[in-house]
């Protein structure tokens, strides 16, 4: 029974550190990204709010936490009101099956360091964020707004065209490591990281997984000087605080799951496993900022074009390749 | 488990139901896209766990986006108005062919003869042993449906683009 119940404990303790580090982390993220964009853009970026602009994650919080929560009136309002938090929850539940560290053995107990080790997590990883194109869809439709229901539109098909692509590049790595296990893929990447022998995966999987997170060049749904702000135009206070967030978590989860898939997780020479993984994470992160200071934006068609015509024919070409390269090798 | 079972079962029928009766086709998507995921739920209590991913994948994550882009782009807002008139013909034939199906349903049912013993074993649902299963005793089956969706692949491009030029 106290078996059971330190059990429990340690997964509740496991579950708040992760969610609070995940939301700290998204929250710093902001931060980071308007200094970094601001460098780049020669501009000093927020300075005022803290010693270097520190505290502007937590001013931004009160701001969003304390403004008015508006619905327009002919909005649908069950589901203008549900749909920030499919995308914010979608995004924090698919940090579950990620590892980030070694076990550790506390007093006898090992306590590995991901949330749930699923035999399908990486099926898992792709269904939620597949579920993630809902908020968007949705609370597009639902603003009964031009601007918001043409950048819904636009984000269901985004959206669904670079999954393809997303989760045929993932093929490779599931063949490699044989298994859909996010542990057994870093477990199998103890030798060299999948970079190595899938550069080419690795590009498709990094391209479509901005592309999933509504990034520049990839920010077609929210096209400001198109669509005003896209599908959450007429969101406000905090639920337009939540699609926000939803989108730097994304970050941080697609981030650590090219770090997973691709770099070998948390694996790495001289320094602690959770540090390496941070280090890789961050630097996925800072790769997709400083894309979007440096590139503009695809047109539509360009970006059609991009998903169906380019990534998805090279992904299954990929697959094709490593198939029969495995099948020599292992003859 | 078992109340989860049944509690899952509960959420499949009620959800089912309210995509028929609602007035409005995104509420219907809506609650169908809930309808899977009780589904999922029931496979995962079997051990299924890849085909419980796949259902969400396959089912509510991309069939039925499709289904609510295709209404977004309508913009299905106004629920259609309810015919006036119906033919008396219709509504018999509807209440005959309705009966008709039910009685074949519940015919169906009755054959099916459950295998003793509780749940499947824990790894028949894996993702090993469905692909040894696709890949040896069901291949011509496997084949035959790749082959059948290449067919539909092909009929969409070609309705699609039958207006160009």
């Amino acid at each position: 029974m106290t078996a059971w119940i330190t059990g429990c404990l340690i997964l509740l303790l496991k579950l708040g550190i992760v969610l609070v580090g995940l939301l700290l982390l998204a929250a710093y993220l902001v931060l980071a990204e308007r200094k970094l964009l601001a460098r780049l853009q020669i501009r000093l970026g927020p300075n005022r709010a803290g010693p270097l602009g520190l505290m502007q994650p937590l001013a931004d919080a009160v701001k969003l936490l304390t403004k008015e929560d508006l619905a327009p009136a002919k909005a649908d309002r069950l589901i203008f009101l549900l749909a920030p938090a499919v995308v914010a929850a979608t995004a924090l539940l698919i940090f579950a099956v990620v590892p980030f560290g070694q076990d550790w053995v506390i007093g006898g107990r090992r306590i590995p360091l991901v949330v749930a080790d699923l035999n399908v997590g990486l099926l898992y990883a792709l269904a939620l964020s597949s579920i993630g194109v809902y908020g968007v869809a949705l609370g597009g439709w639902s603003s009964n707004s031009k601007y918001a229901l043409l950048g819904g539109i636009r984000g269901a098909a985004q959206m669904i065209s670079y999954e393809l692509s997303l989760g045929l590049a993932l093929v490779p790595v599931v063949m490699l490591a044989g298994s859909f296990s996010l542990v057994e893929i870093v477990a199998a990447q103890s030798r060299y990281p999948f970079l190595l022998v899938q550069p080419l995966s690795f590009l498709i999987f990094f391209v479509s997984a901005v592309a999933e997170t509504k990034r520049i060049p990839f920010d077609l749904p929210e096209a400001e000087n198109e669509l005003v702000a896209g599908y959450h135009t007429e969101y406000s206070g905090m639920r337009f605080g939540l699609f926000f967030l939803g989108e730097y978590v994304t970050m941080v989860v697609m981030g650590s799951l090219v770090a997973v898939f691709f770099l070998g997780g948390w694996r790495g020479p001289w320094l602690p496993p959770l540090v390496w993984f941070f280090l890789k994470v961050l630097g996925v992160v800072f790769f997709m900022i400083w894309m979007r200071g440096t590139l503009p934006r695809l047109r539509y068609d360009q970006l059609m074009h991009l998903g169906w015509k380019l990534l998805v024919p090279l992904a299954l070409l990929n697959i094709v390749v490593t198939g029969a390269v495995l099948l020599l090798l292992r003859a | 488990m078992q109340i989860i079972f049944f509690i899952l079962a509960g959420v499949a029928l009620v959800t089912g139901g309210l995509v028929v009766f609602q007035r409005h086709p995104l509420r219907s998507a809506l609650w169908l896209i809930v309808n899977f995921f009780a589904v999922a739920g029931i496979y995962l209590l079997a051990h299924a766990e890849f085909i419980a991913a796949i259902q969400v994948i396959v089912y509510a994550g991309a069939i039925m986006v499709l289904f609510l882009f295709v209404i977004m782009l309508l913009n299905l807002r106004e629920p259609e108005a309810e015919a006036k008139f119906m033919h008396l013909g219709q509504k018999v034939g509807g209440i005959i062919l309705a009966v008709f199906t039910v009685l074949l349903l519940i015919y169906g049912v009755m054959q099916v003869v459950l295998p003793p013993g509780k749940a499947a074993p824990p790894g028949l649902g894996n993702t090993e042993s469905i692909a040894r299963l696709l890949f040896t005793d069901y291949l011509l089956p496997f084949e035959v449906t790749s082959v059948l969706l290449l067919v539909a692949i092909v009929g969409a491009v070609v309705l699609a683009k039958s207006k160009l030029k």
